[in-house]
């Protein structure tokens, strides 16, 4: 017999009622959602060491400074997702802690190298493109504070696939090298990208739970089948291909057809194989290794500063 | 856990919740959390994350431990994007029509 | 008082904000806490925006003036990418002290306080300029430039008086940043020749203001200058800037050159 807290939540999450903090929820929903909530925050933050590479080096003075700004962005959605994890009674010591030790996964395209500013585009395109084709459902999940921040993140998220397309764009329509700089960023980010919505769904053993609470909305198939149509559509405006010789419009399924994805690699970068997990957890962990002195003297200060105002108030 | 003066973890930076009126708002509304040693680096850093530093807009930071809470009923709040930001806008990119999806 | 001299003085303005803002821009991604990252990255988001409004005057004037182009470019009009991508080291004119290598987060926040400072009081005096241009962006920095001194501000504060490792790590930073101040008040040539028209800044009106302040706040902070009247280093409003110029330059550049006269 199913207790009553659990129906009246099942309910809830049926009719489309948010869950709040203070709301009853399973344990298992709880667990679930600390770790997509707090997976996908660090994905935010893992992925800006992929583009923050070419912060120094970007062509021109815009392209300087929309590329922090998407940066800084990135900074953000992290924080907006903490945040929202931490209403669940996490900390963001502990989420960051089971980041540095392997613990916590975060999203496996990260963990390919950014090697020309092409890559930059492709980013903003395919990736930032997976993203949003996965995040704006989840606009609606029933966890209030995942939806809300989900919300605020999807609003600044189209600008950065704008940006990254313009990005290839421009360069599609430039020297020789440029163009080839274009193609070589899509032939690399393409099938990563496409890895982003996971295992098949018949690989996806919790997928039906997380559909059934509305943690999630469409499965990885779906929501990768779209993802391919919509991009195979787009790359024509480039004049460029995809890295797929069977990619193909099947007119009977009225979606396209694509290759195998290799399941090898995504199983390995996913482990910790990637080209760049090693130096990317490295870089997350020097920089808050390196920041403890800061963090330290200015929760110092702060209570120095609270200490002297107790003290005003006691001799006032 | 031993706590200070400031009633906070050793070795951690507080919570602190961040309400934000905008300019032509009536209310404050809760946007979010963050963490910050203190009340002035909340307000810098609410500024910096949860306004993208549009001016004239009214931010309040309480730490999490100070709120009590019944059945919160959060409105969602607005973003409005810094209005010399152009590049923020998805408009602000020239991109051919035919481009869909986007 | 020349073209020349106005454009070499805005030139100045831009190299000091473009350098900074460049400095501030490698920290994003590895501040020691998110929060930071971001406001950090907003700073350099600033002093880029500056950059680009002064070097879209300084193409301005170069072009109606009939200027001559950098030997590596070939295209048309001179613009702000042009400037900011195509000129040696020897022709940035910034102060030395925002080229400085970033080092730790608290050398980093006192070379924003020292610069904030500098340009708080100087931005405030550029609002009245009679360039009308140089007036319009003055008055638009400032406002960010208030909250870019306060934030440094209270920042220096917290490290200064925070923990032992902190107010050494300050200590080192103030020996190290110091020669490099006095620069901010030695005026160019081309500075010095603007001011009775009423274009350039008098610096001598505005150092006090600045001396005051820092001493303010390096009080508060528990830090102390150990040499005041030290030998100050200078000579990058000049075009002579020590190693590291070359290194941010080449890295900055290099797409650029290595493919020139392309779009981006």
């Amino acid at each position: 017999m199913i207790p009553a807290s659990e129906k009246i939540f099942q309910d809830k999450v049926d009719q489309d009622i948010r869950i709040e903090p203070k709301d009853w929820m399973p344990e298992a929903y709880r667990k679930t959602l600390i770790r997509q909530i707090s997976q996908h925050a660090h994905s935010e933050i893992v992925g800006m060491l992929p583009e923050a590479n070419w912060i120094t080096r970007a062509p021109s003075l815009r392209r300087k400074a929309t590329l922090i700004a998407k940066v800084q962005d990135e900074a953000g959605h992290g924080l907006y997702l903490y945040s929202a994890a931490e209403t669940l009674n996490i900390s963001r010591d502990e989420m960051i802690g089971q980041l540095h030790s392997g613990k916590a996964k975060y999203s496996s395209i990260f963990n390919y190298p950014t090697l020309t500013w092409a890559d930059m585009g492709a980013i903003g395109w395919l990736v930032d493109g997976a993203a949003i084709m996965n995040q704006v459902p989840l606009c609606r999940a029933s966890y209030g504070p995942y939806a809300r921040a989900m919300v605020r993140i999807c609003k600044e998220e189209s600008f950065h696939q704008r940006q990254g397309f313009e990005i290839l764009l421009v360069l599609s329509r430039g020297s020789e090298g440029q163009r080839r700089m274009c193609q070589d960023a899509i032939d690399r980010w393409w099938w990563p990208s496409v890895m982003m919505f996971g295992p098949n769904d018949d690989a996806s053993p919790n997928t039906a739970q997380s559909m059934q609470w509305k943690i999630k909305r469409f499965t990885n198939d779906e929501l990768r089948q779209r993802f391919i149509d919509v991009s195979a559509e787009q790359v024509k405006l480039l004049g460029m291909r995809l890295p797929d010789d069977q990619l193909r419009w099947n007119e009977e399924r009225q979606h396209y057809d694509f290759g195998p994805i290799d399941w090898e690699e995504f199983r390995n970068v996913i482990n910790g194989n990637g080209p760049c997990n090693k130096e990317r957890l490295a870089a997350r962990v020097k920089a808050h290794t390196d920041g403890a002195w800061v963090r330290d003297a200015a929760l110092a200060h702060a209570e120095k500063r609270a200490k002297a105002q107790k003290q005003d108030q006691e001799a006032a | 856990m031993q706590t200070n003066d400031t009633g906070n973890d050793h070795g951690s930076w507080p919570l602190w919740e961040i309400f934000i009126r905008s300019k032509q708002g009536l209310d404050h509304k809760h946007v979010g959390s963050l963490h910050a040693a203190d009340a002035a680096m909340a307000i810098a850093n609410a500024r910096d994350v949860y306004t993208r530093r549009m001016e004239g807009i009214s931010i309040w930071v309480v730490e999490s431990r100070h709120i009590h809470a019944s059945n919160p009923d959060e409105a969602t709040s607005f973003y409005d994007p810094a209005n010399d930001k152009v590049y923020r806008h998805p408009t602000f990119y020239d991109l051919p029509d035919e481009l869909k999806h986007m | 008082m020349s073209l020349q001299h106005t454009i070499d003085y805005t030139l100045h303005l831009a190299d000091n904000a473009l350098v900074l803002g460049h400095r501030n821009s490698e920290w994003t991604g590895h501040g020691p806490i998110l929060e930071q990252d971001i406001a950090l990255s907003n700073i350099a988001l600033d002093l880029i925006g500056q950059a680009r409004y002064l070097y879209q005057y300084a193409a301005r004037l170069m072009n109606e003036g009939g200027e001559r182009k950098p030997a590596s470019m070939t295209r048309g009009e001179i613009t702000e990418d042009v400037l900011a991508y195509l000129r040696d080291s020897w022709d940035y004119k910034n102060s030395l002290l925002v080229e400085l290598a970033n080092d730790d987060w608290g050398k980093t926040v006192l070379r924003q306080f020292f610069f904030s400072t500098y340009q708080y009081f100087f931005y405030r005096q550029l609002q009245r300029s009679r360039d009308s241009e140089l007036s319009a962006i003055a008055e638009k920095a400032l406002k960010e430039v208030t909250y870019h001194l306060r934030w440094s501000s209270e920042w220096v504060i917290r490290l200064g008086d925070g923990t032992e490792e902190s107010f050494s790590r300050m200590t080192k930073a103030l020996g190290e940043l110091w020669p490099f101040t006095g620069e901010l008040f030695q005026p160019a040539d081309y500075e010095r020749s603007l001011v009775p028209a009423g274009i350039a800044v008098d610096l001598e009106s505005i150092k006090p203001f600045w001396e005051q302040r820092v001493k303010e706040v390096l009080d508060t902070a528990g830090l102390t200058i150990a040499v005041e009247k030290e030998w100050m280093q200078g000579g990058g409003k000049q075009g002579k800037h020590t190693e590291q110029l070359g290194y941010l330059l080449a890295e900055m550049q290099f797409l650029q050159r290595a493919y020139p006269d392309c779009e981006w």
